[in-house]
């Protein structure tokens, strides 16, 4: 059943859903990349949720008109109102009062998003038209979805992807450095409506498939997840798109295949799972990355301080230590070392003396800066500054070369 | 304004009221310390913990539902610190990726457990259900001396009674290390304080009261509580003191007017039905915060200058 609806072999309108789905998350992971580079990522949440009185509005008057008040391009256009709104409404609140983004945000949300129940429950005391499942919005349902809906969907879909793609320059320049973006000529402000527009865009879409309440989640997943892959921007808004567009794809592929697995929370816990996954096996950024080159670097230094205490004939009691110098054949057990681990332990001893003159002299200021214990010192100094260096070893006649 | 009223609506405003006043105390600091989304946040995650509590319990018998809710809220704490520090992701999309995950787990649990026989949908842990909450026994104003009507109060009420005295006591106990940290977290790391703990201390709170006011009214109102009246009541005056003192006195207009527009309004109008109670008060304090932004004396936060 899975691989049926992952190779869309589900009927027509589960694989348009399908692509539909998949549309949306590669525009809603690329649109979200700029909102979390700018540090914006919850100004989507108020978009969302003051797209709900539009909707209610919408059907009303279509109501009032005398259809059944479902037409989905009318109800997106009512939510794309009162989102719109909402998003004046936070800023004016940003810009003219004392108030901060933060509460802004969530006035602007708990309010619209309150009133928008205020006329759920209006629509069903009227009874006109069929207000039969207008509650999907909350969450997302693409079960028993019209053709319509879906050939909606996957279009406006492929139009917010191309319009990431075609604003993807300026946008990625100003949400990497706003005020170089304004130095070289760009229009900020011009680039940050483009941006809430596009955000905008994405969640309207997004009310039937994944519904108002999480439609945030597609937004802001993918690109935190990407932010792992890579730190070019330009990389992290592509792979920010592929996370979503998979997400969408196998969420509404799985919903598909039973009625108790709604379409929003699949998506976002797809979502979810691809960034758990980068979290923990990224390379660069990701944890298990991390914790091994945390490991080599802790080894490393073990290994060093237990060449230096053999130069020095001092015990060494770290078991660590030795079990290291051991595995290294570097030392017996009982912690005599052993003839390679002499000749190295020599070695190292010598090249801290270097590297202590070197510290001295002022000619290697800037090379000295660098150094962090554990390079030799022939990475960093040619021969001849060696031999000068040694040459001032032998006058000094200290350390244990 | 008899007997019909103390059975219908009395325990109804009540339980809004306090529930706007548990809100909107620790809002407060939550609005000048710049983490008014918590919550938002809060709200969100506890719909998990919600769930989980009752396919345990089997009951919707709220002390396990608000045990779930309190473990599923230090869950997303543990779960926010964790994307925040290890990923090195900036705080709100660490939020927001989060509690929308949470949410969305709690949507699953919810629809593939057998949840019909009772009152437990998301609609209902969005928008919950103020109305339904009324006095069965009460046989007029005389009852409120009256023993045996008084044990049949909503549990809700009580409960939520006890958690906004609690955010009464905290406040007031705790008020200075609060208004020092809030304002000047350096000055009052110097005093001796613990700020990390007071912080702490302080979404605890935000949590307990989160979670009461959720069980008896839904998530709506608490983020508008949290929110709009602690942001009015700062456009107001520049003096923490009375900032604290407006936002309760916006909250419970806001209970108050939001619940009897809703059950009356709509009947003043000639309809046949009330409106959503929850949905009402959260647009009556969005109302009364749109005042404030146009009219307030402080609304524009020039420094000391209005109300010294």
């Amino acid at each position: 059943m899975l691989i049926d609806a992952l190779t869309l072999q589900l009927g027509y309108n589960a694989t348009l859903v399908a692509i539909g789905a998949a549309l949306l998350g590669i525009a809603a992971g690329a649109a979200g990349t700029f909102l979390f580079l700018r540090k914006r990522a919850l100004v989507s949440d108020a978009i969302s949720h003051s797209t709900l009185p539009g909707v209610g509005l919408a059907f009303l008057v279509m109501a009032a008109f005398g259809g059944d008040g479902r037409h989905l391009a009318g109800l997106m256009l009512g939510a794309a109102l009162t989102a719109g709104a909402g998003l004046l409404c936070m800023h004016w609140l940003t810009r003219h009062t004392r108030l901060a983004e933060d509460a802004a945000i969530g006035a602007v949300l708990s309010v619209f998003f309150g009133f928008g129940v205020v006329l759920l429950t209006v629509i069903q005391t009227v009874s006109i038209g069929r207000p039969a499942g207008l509650a999907d919005f909350l969450l997302g349902a693409t079960a028993g979805m019209l053709f319509g809906d879906a050939v909606l969907i996957a279009v406006a879909g492929a139009l917010a992807v191309l319009a990431v793609w075609a604003l993807r320059r300026p946008m990625t320049l100003v949400a990497f450095d706003a005020g170089f973006a304004a130095a070289s000529g760009i229009d900020v402000r011009r680039v940050d409506l483009a941006m809430m527009g596009l955000v905008m865009a994405v969640t309207i879409i997004g009310l039937k498939v994944v519904g108002l309440v999480l439609i945030v989640a597609l937004l802001i997943i993918p690109p935190v997840a990407a932010r792992f892959w890579s730190d070019r921007s330009d990389r992290v808004l592509g792979i920010a798109g592929v996370f979503g567009g998979l997400s969408g794809f196998i969420g509404a592929a799985i919903s598909a295949t039973a009625p108790s697995l709604p379409t929003g929370p699949i998506i976002v816990l797809t979502a979810f799972v691809l960034f758990t996954l980068s979290m923990l096996f990224a390379p660069g950024r990701g944890l298990l990355v991390g914790w091994l080159r945390h490991r080599r670097q802790q080894r490393r230094i073990h290994l060093r301080q237990g060449l230096l205490a053999i130069a020095q004939d001092l015990p060494i009691y770290e078991r660590y230590t030795l079990n290291l110098l051991v595995k290294a054949g570097l030392a017996r057990p009982d912690g005599v070392a052993t003839e390679l681990g002499r000749l190295r332990a020599t070695k190292a001893c010598r090249d801290e003396s270097r590297w202590a003159v070197a510290r001295r002299m002022h000619s290697h200021e800037a090379t000295v800066s660098r150094y962090d214990g554990l390079r030799p010192i022939e990475a960093v100094l040619t021969g001849d500054e060696i031999r000068e260096i040694d040459r001032q070893l032998a006058e000094d006649e200290e350390g244990c070369a | 304004m008899g007997a019909e009223f103390v059975m219908l609506s009395l325990a109804p405003i009540l339980i809004g009221v306090l529930a706007a006043i548990a809100c909107a105390l620790p809002g407060n600091f939550l609005v000048l310390r710049r983490q008014a989304l918590i919550g938002d946040a809060i709200s969100h995650v506890v719909l998990p913990g919600i769930v989980v509590g009752f396919l345990l319990s089997g009951t919707v018998s709220s002390w396990a539902m608000m045990a779930g809710a309190a473990g599923s809220a230090v869950v997303a704490v543990v779960l926010i610190e964790l994307i925040r520090r290890l990923g090195r992701i900036e705080p709100g999309a660490a939020m927001g990726v989060a509690f929308t995950a949470m949410f969305a787990f709690g949507v699953l649990l919810l629809e593939q457990s057998d949840t019909s026989s009772v009152h437990l949908d998301v609609q209902h842990a969005l928008y919950g259900n103020l109305e339904s909450l009324i006095w069965v026994d009460a046989r007029g104003w005389g009852s409120l001396l009256d023993p045996a009507a008084l044990a049949e109060l909503p549990p809700e009420l009580p409960r939520i009674a006890i958690v906004a005295a609690l955010m009464l006591i905290f406040t007031v106990v705790f008020w200075r290390p609060l208004k020092i940290s809030t304002f000047d977290e350096g000055f009052a790391q110097v005093l001796g304080m613990r700020t990390n703990l007071i912080g702490f201390g302080l979404v605890i709170m935000a949590a307990v009261a989160a979670v009461a006011a959720f069980d008896a009214v839904g998530s709506i109102i608490v983020i508008a509580m949290f929110i709009c009246p602690p942001a009015a009541a700062r456009l107001m005056t520049n003096r923490l003191e009375h900032q604290v003192l407006w936002s309760v006195a916006f909250a419970v207009f806001s209970a108050v007017v939001g619940y009897v527009a809703a059950g009356y309004g709509p009947l003043w109008l000639g309809a046949e039905d009330a409106v959503s109670a929850a949905g009402m008060i959260a647009t009556v304090a969005g109302l009364v915060l749109a005042i404030a932004a146009l009219y307030a004396p402080s609304r524009r936060g020039s420094g000391v200058t209005a109300d010294r």
